[in-house]
């Protein structure tokens, strides 16, 4: 039987190939999750900084402003998908989009209706193919998102909130992507930007002390117009960088399991293919003792 | 006279942190100094230089763009979306 000899090699062989190829597709992964990591790091003081001055403006000025005001009828909602722009990558893309249907589910039957922002060319693709409208995309850089993409993407949400709604506004803004708990962990989150939820980082004030005083300059109007478009930046900012260090990770596992799942094939088709070679060996030599015999029988006669 | 604690930071990175006697930043109405005990405060940043003179008696200069300068308890942060040293 070399024929099924040849097959099993040739089996071995693909998969001694595909596992170099995501061998190394781990590692670079790997590589880039640090990266990754060190600019999600790198970003957190601004992040934390913008979000403790805003919460300071929500919390010791009474000013009403649009964008903390919630709609009184909310009839559209914006939603912005943080997908990456390869696969590759397990369930991660799969997950943010799953998340991102829930939610727009969710918003649909309180009677809203669902506009989306993509960010990614796997969102893109699973709009494009299921022949669904979007508004705006951003893909190319979700490996390593820059400022400057979190900004246009920021400018554009917020232009469509200040819109009136019968314009073709929006009156809520939600954002979905991948959150980076550890290297093992990343979990789709689905977080509402606008109208804001200040909340985080408000440290409620000790009984029995004063609020602190805060004096804003010019005034607390403006400090807010100022202060909003840059808190949902750094918040879409913040975003990106965690979808693109969950990706990395996520493709990470997903290879180590793809190098894992290869080494187990190559371990059982060289099994097989010792099988086969021993079979062959045997049934070589008993044709060969049984040619011997034969000849051997009619000699003797 | 106590010292102020001060961050600056841009929208990817921490420009500069440490501690220093009066920061001067640039708000949009005009230029403002700031001393430990000034009372909190929150301003949005006109382009321009914030200087900085640190408690070593160094002088830095940093570039801010786009952001503002939030004072409580005498910490000073300025965040800019973008940012960079001078000196």
């Amino acid at each position: 039987m070399p024929a099924q000899l040849r097959a099993y090699r040739a089996r071995i062989r693909s998969a001694q190939t595909t596992k170099k190829i995501t061998r190394a597709m781990e590692l670079i992964a790997a590589s880039r999750i640090a990266k990754a990591q060190q600019r999600v790091a790198a970003s957190l003081p601004y992040a934390r900084a913008v979000t403790r001055a805003v919460s300071a403006v929500a919390t010791y000025s009474n000013v009403q402003h649009v964008l903390t005001t919630e709609r009184e009828n909310p009839t559209r909602a914006a939603i912005v998908v943080v997908t990456s722009d390869r696969g590759l990558a397990g369930a991660f893309n799969s997950n943010a989009l799953k998340k991102s249907e829930e939610l727009g589910e969710l918003l649909r039957r309180e009677g809203k209706e669902v506009v989306s922002y993509l960010v990614g060319r796997k969102a893109v693709g699973y709009y494009r193919f299921r022949r669904r409208d979007f508004i705006r995309e951003w893909v190319g850089d979700t490996d390593t998102p820059s400022v400057e993409t979190a900004r246009e993407i920021a400018e554009a949400v917020v232009e469509k909130f200040v819109q009136p709604t019968d314009e073709g506004g929006v009156d809520e803004i939600h954002i979905v992507y991948n959150r980076f708990v550890s290297m093992l962990t990343q979990t789709p989150e689905m977080l509402r930007l606008l109208p804001l939820e200040v909340v985080e980082g408000v440290e409620e004030p000790e009984p029995g002390k004063a609020l602190p005083l805060y004096e804003f300059e010019p005034d607390s109007g403006e400090v807010l117009d100022a202060m909003l478009p840059i808190y949902i930046e750094s918040r879409i900012y913040q975003a990106l960088l965690e979808s693109a260090a969950s990706k990395h990770a996520a493709t990470q596992r997903a290879m180590k399991s793809a190098s894992d799942n290869a080494d187990k094939l190559i371990r059982e088709y060289t099994r097989l293919a010792n099988n086969a070679r021993q079979q062959e060996i045997t049934q070589q030599i008993s044709e060969i003792v049984g040619g011997a015999d034969a000849l051997a029988g009619t000699r003797t006669t | 006279m106590a010292d102020l604690t001060v961050t600056v930071v841009s929208a990817d990175e921490q420009v500069w942190s440490g501690q220093a006697n009066m920061v001067v930043a640039r708000t949009a109405v005009g230029e403002i100094g700031l001393l430990a005990g000034h009372q909190p405060l929150l301003g949005v940043l006109a382009a321009g230089e914030v200087r900085i003179t640190a408690s070593d008696g160094g002088r830095i200069v940093v570039n801010a763009e786009d952001g503002f300068v939030s004072m409580e308890n005498d910490t000073v942060t300025i965040a800019a979306r973008s940012a960079s040293l001078v000196r």
